[in-house]
This record gives structure tokens, C-alpha cells and sequence, in this order.
């Protein structure tokens, strides 16, 4: 039995929307049925973003005037179940807004929610794919209650391509009356700036992790990241020790990342970092402990003191002009 | 300011995990407080000494054979300790939890909730919003930094490009990253108080939630487990001053350079 009906929440991003929410569009037009897509100030542009990826339907929760989008929008989506009726699915780019409206959902409609998953696949209802484990096992999972069931769908786990089919119609989805649920409101953003190519779209990733031993040290990572037109990464752990901003983190509760090359350096290989780059075309590790886990999913390894290795190759490649 | 922090007992990531005949996680061994909760504990303690009065409280759910690491949050200073533990909850789903957590939170009546971002085992990252909806409260998640200016909350969230300032009035519930504070380490002095300070343990016929818990709750199931397709291990070198020269070499035969 196909899928007969699919919601999804896309999120806006500079009059488009986000990459994961064209993903999750193209990927629903596999698994058959209408698609509707739900945002917040919409417009025709986004209208007909949606209707090139497949949406018939673009749901509009309109202007949040500053409010976080997690309680209006999943009040709206609880809202249209009431009147247009139950889909089958609805589908939520992880993402900080994403995982809140999942969240907030699943509370007001009382549905569970699957979570972290990289594939769908119908086989008499909806099956799920979740990795677990740093990816070395794969669970496949189904809702067994009442629908809708809501998956919150990691970024990369499939492409986006359009369909070029028409603008989708327009409709308003009120937030209704949320309360004091709705009163986090954003005062002011703050862009960090940075050079070269974003992470997500680079061809080539240089990533630092503990091993580089202090924060001055991360410079020689931006520098070979920089000399092959690349851009630099980062482990949890130097996030966390505050060395570069959470913009450059690479892993399960950071960036996704398949570049063609990624390179790790002084990375050791947890589980948490190898689930956002295990899927990279090809892996090079720099590290000096032959046993790190990084090495068992890397096509070139280097064991060695990743201060001699790395300044080496910068200035190998500076050579090369 | 009273605030309770969602805390939870989790495996030690360092040692190798597994999953039981029924799917769920294989948590027999030893448990220890998620490192990722270590940063709401602490900061939950350092804004209720700013506010000069009122105190922590974490709740947890889990089983309580173990509690070493709910005392390791006592012993770092917070006032008191739930937990629900309970055969029953076995196969709870991440909405499950949440109305057990909320159940306990409700009768704590804190100005502010605390919790991580996600857990290091389960890593739903959908709980803390859950418990946020089913308490009503406004919530703000990925912190990055966390002030309270009388009854108003003002936080840094993280974004894609970089942080957003985010307003909400109290009472309000925050989930915080790593960043946020650095966790104090328990002092002697703490690890021994820690051992008189009240621990509850609370059984889910307590909270009355009938069968809104346990796998019947959690309206999902696992089909199967299954193996996945390994990247090999490619090309390893030690590096004899030649590891770059080598890199460059293997750049170049896959057309990066």
C-alpha cells in the first residue's frame, strides 16, 4: 500500500528553503501520494520553490513576529489535522527549529516520533532507517499506533532534485492561540562570519580534533583547508573546550558532511563524530595512535605527530602554488 | 529560584554498547551521569547563586540499582534527587519519558528547567521540548549561554550561522549545550553531603499514567537490526617524514589535486 499522503515541514532560508527540507520534498515523491509543505512566512516564491519539488499544497503558518517557530508551527500542524484530516507521515528536517516543532507536536497531538532517521522505505506502511552505533548497525523501525507518526530526518540522507512541476496552491494555517508556549521571541542575530566555502557544500573538509594539542594550533587546519579550497571542520571536543565556534562541528549533533575528501587530523574517531562524516567519498586520518577507531573507516592513513605531518603538508602544498 | 535539572544515567560511553534481546539499549553495566548533563547541573547552580536564594533539584528516570551518578550532581551541589525507576518503564519512548518527567516536574513547580541538548546514549533530542509542551512552559533550545534578569530569561541559541538572543518569561524551560559552563568537579566536602541528601525514588504508579508508558506507550517498534555496510580500512603509513609527501601523492590520484 503506497503512501497516500505526506506533510512536510520546510523550513524558509533566503527566500528558498533549507537543503534538508528540498531533500525530504524530492525524497517523498518517491514513496507516492500528495505532498504538502508547511512553512512560515510563505510567500509565491516559496509557493513555487515547494511546487518544483513536488508540494501541491504549501501551508502557511504566515509571520511569527520574532517567535521561536517551535510552539506556533506545531500548534498549526496540530490545527490542520483537525480540519484537513490525518496524513500518513510528516516528515521534520533535523534541525534546531525542526527538532522543536517535532517535539512540540508529538506532545500536543500525543504521537511518537522517530528520530536521527537517514531512510524511508514503504513496505506495506512506512519503515524507517535509523544508524546506531556510530553507523555499524542499521535499525529499521515502524509507528504501530494511530497516525500520524512524525520522523525528524537527518540532513544528506537523500538528494534534493526537482520536479518542475507547478507553483503549490497557498493556504493559510493559523497558529491559533499558543499561549505562554509561544513567548520566546528572538531580540536580536548574530552571523559569524566565515571565509570560503560553507562546510555542508565543500568539496574538500579539513577537520581538527584533540590531538592538535591547544586552540592556536587549529590555524594550521584553516590554512591547509584554505590551500585546497576547502573548508575546516571541528570535533565536538574542540567545541566544546571553546578553541573554534559550534559552526565548524562536524558530527551527530553538528554539521553532516560528504565532501570528496575529508581530511581528520589528531581526530580520534568517536562514534559521535563519525556518524556526520562517515559518508564522505574518501577519508585521510593524521594520527599518532595506530589503534584509533578514525583509521578503520579512513582510505589513507598517516600514523604520525600531526605537527610534523601537517605543517609538512602545507608547505608541500604551497609548493605547488 | 528553585530549577530542576533533567539528568539521566547512561552507560559509560568508553565501553562498548550492545543491544538487548528485546532492542533496547544493554544498560546492566555501570551507569554514570551523562557528561552532557554535567553542564546543566552546574549551570543551574551557578544562576540560583546569583539569585542568592533557592535551590537545584534533578530528576531523572532510569533504573535506580545504580544512583552514583545522580550523587555525582549532588555532590556537586544540587539540594535534592527524583528519580522514577520502575520495571514497567522499560520501553519507554522519548514522549513516555517526557510525562514522566513532566509528572515530577509539576509537583517541584520550578521557576526554570534545565536540560542537555540530547542524551550521549539515545540522542532523541526531543524530550526536553516534549516535557516543555506538556508543562506549557516557553523553551529555547541549544543555549549557549543563559541569564536571568528578575522574572525574565534571556539566552544565546545556537544557529546555522551563527547565535540568535532569545527572550522568554519565566517560568521556562532551556536545553544547554556543552558550552555553556564549565562543570565544576564534586569536592570532598561535596561527595560527602552528597551521601545524606534526600534521593527519591518514585515508582510510575505514582505519577498515575497508566499505560501511557512502557513499549504499549511508545506506539513503535523495532522490525530488525542489522549490520551495516562497513567502510574497510583503506591504505595505513607511519609516517617516516614522508606522511605529507604520501597525502599529497594520494590527492592527487583521486583528483583533489
Amino acid at each position: 500500500m503506497a503512501l497516500s499522503n505526506i506533510w512536510i515541514v520546510t523550513e524558509p532560508s533566503n527566500g528558498s528553503f533549507t537543503t534538508t527540507s528540498l531533500e525530504l520534498l524530492t525524497e517523498a515523491r518517491t514513496l507516492g501520494g500528495s505532498i504538502s509543505a508547511i512553512t512560515w512566512g510563505g510567500d509565491a516564491a516559496l509557493a513555487a520553490v515547494a511546487g518544483e519539488y513536488g508540494a501541491t499544497t504549501l501551508y502557511d503558518v504566515g509571520d511569527l513576529a520574532g517567535a521561536l517557530p517551535g510552539a506556533p508551527v506545531a500548534s498549526a500542524i496540530a490545527s490542520l489535522v483537525g480540519s484537513v484530516g490525518t496524513p500518513d507521515v510528516i516528515l521534520i528536517p533535523t534541525s534546531y527549529d525542526g527538532r522543536d516543532v517535532a517535539g512540540r507536536l508529538s506532545a500536543r497531538l500525543d504521537r511518537p516520533v522517530l528520530t536521527n532517521v537517514t531512510g524511508l522505505r514503504d513496505d506495506g506502511g512506512l519503515v524507517t532507517e535509523h544508524p546506531i552505533f556510530g553507523g555499524t548497525q542499521t535499525v529499521r523501525a515502524r509507528f504501530t499506533g494511530e497516525g500520524p507518526g512524525i520522523c525528524v530526518i537527518r540532513a544528506k540522507s537523500f538528494a534534493a532534485e526537482a520536479s518542475g512541476g507547478a507553483a503549490a496552491a497557498i493556504a493559510a494555517a493559523p497558529a491559533g492561540d499558543v499561549g505562554a508556549t509561544g513567548t520566546a521571541t528572538i531580540a536580536a542575530t548574530h552571523v559569524e562570519e566565515r571565509v570560503g566555502p560553507k562546510l555542508e557544500e565543500a568539496a574538500v573538509v579539513v577537520s581538527g580534533g584533540r590531538g592538535l594539542g591547544e586552540a592556536d594550533k587549529y590555524a594550521l587546519i584553516e590554512e591547509a583547508a584554505k590551500l585546497l579550497n576547502g573548508a575546516a571542520g571541528a570535533s565536538r571536543a574542540i567545541v566544546d573546550a571553546g578553541w573554534v565556534p559550534y559552526s565548524h562541528q562536524v558530527g551527530q549533533t553538528g554539521k553532516t558532511v560528504k565532501p570528496m575528501v575529508y581530511i581528520a587530523c589528531g581526530i580520534s574517531g568517536a562514534t559521535q563524530h563519525m556518524v556526520g562524516m562517515k559518508g564522505s567519498k574518501n577519508i585521510v586520518a593524521i594520527n599518532k595512535d595506530p589503534d584509533a577507531p578514525i583509521f578503520q573507516i579512513a582510505d589513507f592513513g598517516i600514523v604520525g605527530d600531526v605537527h610534523k605531518v601537517l605543517p609538512a603538508l602545507i608547505a608541500a602544498l604551497k609548493a605547488r602554488g | 529560584m528553585n530549577i530542576v535539572v533533567c539528568v539521566k544515567q547512561i552507560p559509560d560511553p568508553a565501553a562498548p554498547q550492545s543491544l538487548d534481546a528485546s532492542h533496547n539499549l544493554n544498560r546492566s553495566g555501570k551507569l554514570i551521569l551523562d557528561e552532557a548533563d554535567t553542564y546543566g547541573v552546574e549551570m543551574a547552580l551557578q544562576l540560583v547563586d546569583k539569585a542568592g536564594a533557592g535551590e537545584v533539584t534533578v530528576v531523572s528516570m532510569g533504573s535506580a540499582a545504580d544512583v552514583a551518578g545522580l550523587r555525582n550532581a549532588l555532590a556537586m551541589g544540587a539540594a535534592k534527587a527524583v528519580i522514577v525507576s520502575d520495571d514497567a518503564l522499560r520501553g519507554t519512548d522519548a514522549l513516555g519519558t517526557a510525562k514522566v518527567l513532566a509528572a515530577v516536574i509539576e509537583r517541584e513547580r520550578p521557576d526554570l528547567v534545565l536540560a542537555a541538548t540530547e542524551s550521549s546514549d539515545g540522542y532523541t533530542g526531543t524530550t526536553p521540548v516534549q516535557i516543555a509542551e506538556l508543562l506549557g512552559l516557553p523553551s529555547i533550545t541549544f543555549a549557549k549561554s543563559v541569564q536571568v534578569e528578575g522574572t525574565t530569561l534571556k539566552v544565546e541559541r545556537q544557529t546555522e550561522s551563527g547565535y540568535d538572543e532569545v527572550t522568554a518569561p519565566l517560568p521556562a524551560l532551556v536545553t544547554v549545550t556543552a558550552g555553556v559552563v564549565e562543570p565544576r568537579y564534586a569536592s570532598f566536602k561535596g561527595i560527602m553531603a552528597a551521601k545524606s541528601k534526600p534521593l527519591e525514588i518514585l515508582s510510575v504508579a505514582d505519577l498515575s499514567l497508566g499505560d501511557q508508558t512502557g513499549p504499549l506507550g511508545a506506539r513503535q517498534e523495532i522490525i530488525d537490526v542489522e549490520i551495516a555496510e562497513s567502510r574497510a580500512a583503506g591504505e595505513k603509513y607511519v609516517d617516516e617524514g614522508d606522511g605529507a609527501e604520501r597525502i599529497v601523492g594520494f590527492l592527487e590520484s583521486i583528483k583533489v589535486l
